[in-house]
């Protein structure tokens, strides 16, 4: 939690990572990749404030206690959801698997959250192995990579009839939400890995299912938002909007939270540190501070702590049914006075309206 | 002879598809030489090891048409630096193989759609940036759809919109309209107008923060500055 000027944050940190990128862990053959991989990710953090940056050789791999002061005990989270990224021909145990997570989960009940994987690929061996780590994690999520590839295959989509039998078999198995990864990624060749018109498609079709499109789409966050208002079952996941633009590119930042604020609503945005990419304590601290810069934003939604108690916690609590304490919920008046103007304001443009341009 | 600020002169004419901007002024260009004979050689730099390459390949690839067009040049050599596709793209290029040819079954098709797609965002983020001034200036929505692209002040901004209007084969000069749709070219209407310029800002805005993501990358990976790199406007 987090206190501020009276305010009490209850903090979900809906995106994070624990992963081993140590030299150790290199496939032999692929080590020009992994290094490379984790080469990339420890750039992003170079995005962060100087005082946050960690050295190359503490980044590859960091042990448990580590992670649980970052996490909890500094960085004000009462819950967080590990989100798995395998990439198991680069890195011999994987990068950051289910089991990994689960590991440490399992020794700290009531703090994590443990999402799976699945990937439409791998037939029926895959569908076995999503059930029995429903079963072992009781994991209510799935984090996807669409562009990854694989043996000759650049990827998938969710349009495929394959992917179609792996979303209903996670319905079935009490899955809710689906982080699908656009943005940055593996094997971006000719297929525009960043293409989220596979999300609206499922989206449609799966309307029990949440879609958490991770990152916004960066950088197609204008494919993203315009799929968004017209989906209500998908949300802005917001690793890499907070840790990579609030510090380094404060304007940006408060444009690109402009738009989302008006495309997407504060009701569908979802705070996720990306650690050990970031450490949240600073991103929680800053962004409970923030607001528009200068009168130039003037016509973006206005946000207020309800906007960012939403954003920080309360939003993600309610995609993963975490009980929350009720001196962090939002009293009902407060809730109707934050409203979301971002849905409201593209209703009314879609109707011909006057718009603020 | 040739020199040098001729050769990047013309990689000034190169840009970055996603980002619609030189790939000098992002800082692409780490090397620049020119030998006596014209010999040239460019060495490009990217903001991570896994920037996609399909933008990569079309980035290299343009470096090296636009220098072997400079006057004088009897060879040119285009090298992307410290990428994971650097030498199946570096290869692919030198043997003027097309993206298909340099990455075998691995890629289905050449890369002309991708570069239009985005050629239609710079038109969107282009229609912003001419845009925006007018409003602050006064003008309503409705008062914009009447005007002729030549009635918005000449600037640097609408001198890029027209020249990339005209890539698409839209309608481009100056008594054309001033809102276009960026793919059938027809003109937008004062009803369809408020979305179309929300949607155009929105592009406008994702390239920025993009670019201004990259530029950070860059900045972190390589402490130099590149050949011809420009200031970021933060």
């Amino acid at each position: 939690m987090y206190e501020k000027d009276g305010e009490k944050y209850f903090v979900v940190d809906s995106h994070m990572h624990f992963w081993d990128a140590s030299p150790a862990n290199w496939v032999a053959g692929h080590e020009q990749y992994a290094k490379g991989w984790i080469e990339c990710f420890h750039a992003y953090m170079g995005l962060g404030p100087p005082e946050t940056h960690w050295p190359l050789e503490k980044f590859y791999k960091i042990d448990e206690d580590t992670l649980m002061r970052d996490v909890f005990e500094d960085g004000y989270v009462d819950v967080a959801i590990f989100q798995p990224t395998y990439l198991k021909e680069w890195y011999r145990t994987g990068f950051n698997t289910t089991e990994q997570d689960g590991a440490l989960a399992e020794k700290h009940p009531g703090k994590f959250i443990v999402n799976t994987r699945f990937d439409p690929r791998d037939g029926d061996a895959g569908l076995k192995e999503l059930e029995e780590n429903v079963a072992r994690w009781g994991s209510r999520g799935v984090k996807l990579y669409t562009a990854e590839w694989r043996e000759g295959s650049r990827g998938y989509t969710l349009k495929d009839p394959e992917a179609y039998v792996y979303l209903e078999k996670a319905q079935e198995l009490g899955i809710k939400n689906i982080h699908v990864h656009k943005g940055p990624t593996i094997w971006p060749l000719d297929k525009d890995a960043f293409d989220v018109a596979d999300v609206d498609h499922a989206a449609t079709d799966f309307p029990e299912l949440n879609f958490i499109v991770e990152h916004v789409g960066l950088p197609r966050i204008e494919d993203f938002c315009f799929m968004a208002t017209q989906e209500p079952n998908v949300y802005a996941g917001l690793a890499v909007v907070l840790g990579g633009l609030m510090h380094a590119r404060p304007k940006f930042f408060a444009k690109v939270m402009g738009e989302l604020l008006f495309w997407v609503g504060e009701d569908k945005m979802m705070f996720g540190s990306d650690y050990s990419i970031w450490e949240p304590k600073w991103q929680v601290e800053q962004f409970v501070d923030w607001d528009y810069p200068s009168d130039e934003f003037s016509d973006y939604p206005r946000v207020n702590a309800a906007s960012k108690k939403k954003m920080l916690g309360l939003n993600a609590a309610n995609l993963y049914d975490i009980e929350v304490p009720v001196e962090f919920q939002l009293p009902a008046e407060a809730e109707a006075e934050a409203g979301a103007p971002g849905v409201l304001g593209v209703a009314g443009v879609d109707e011909g309206a006057e718009a603020k341009v | 002879m040739t020199h040098e600020s001729e050769v990047l002169e013309a990689l000034g004419t190169v840009r970055d598809p996603e980002l619609d901007e030189p790939v000098t002024a992002l800082g692409f260009v780490s090397s620049c030489t020119v030998s006596a004979d014209g010999d040239v050689e460019v060495r490009l730099r990217l903001p991570t090891y896994f920037c996609a390459p399909n933008f990569a390949f079309l980035m290299v690839a343009d470096a090296f048409d636009a220098v072997s067009s400079v006057a004088g040049v009897r060879h040119a050599e285009v090298v992307l630096e410290d990428h994971f596709a650097s030498e199946e793209i570096n290869r692919g290029v030198a043997a003027r193989a097309g993206f298909v040819d340099s990455f075998g079954s691995l890629a289905v098709a050449e890369l002309d759609t991708l570069r239009s797609d985005f050629v239609r965002k710079a038109v969107l983020a282009g229609t912003d940036r001419v845009c925006r001034p007018l409003l602050a200036a006064g003008y309503t929505v409705d008062e914009l759809a009447e005007l002729a692209l030549g009635d918005a002040p000449p600037s640097a901004d609408r001198t890029r919109l027209q020249e990339r209007r005209a890539e698409l084969g839209l309608p481009a000069d100056l008594g054309s309209p001033l809102l276009v749709d960026a793919v059938t070219g027809e003109a937008v209407g004062p009803r369809a107008l408020p979305l179309h310029l929300r949607r155009a800002r929105l592009t406008l805005v994702n390239i920025e923060a993009n670019a201004s993501v990259c530029r950070g990358m860059l900045q972190h990976r390589y402490q130099t500055r590149g050949q011809g790199e420009m200031e970021e406007v933060r």
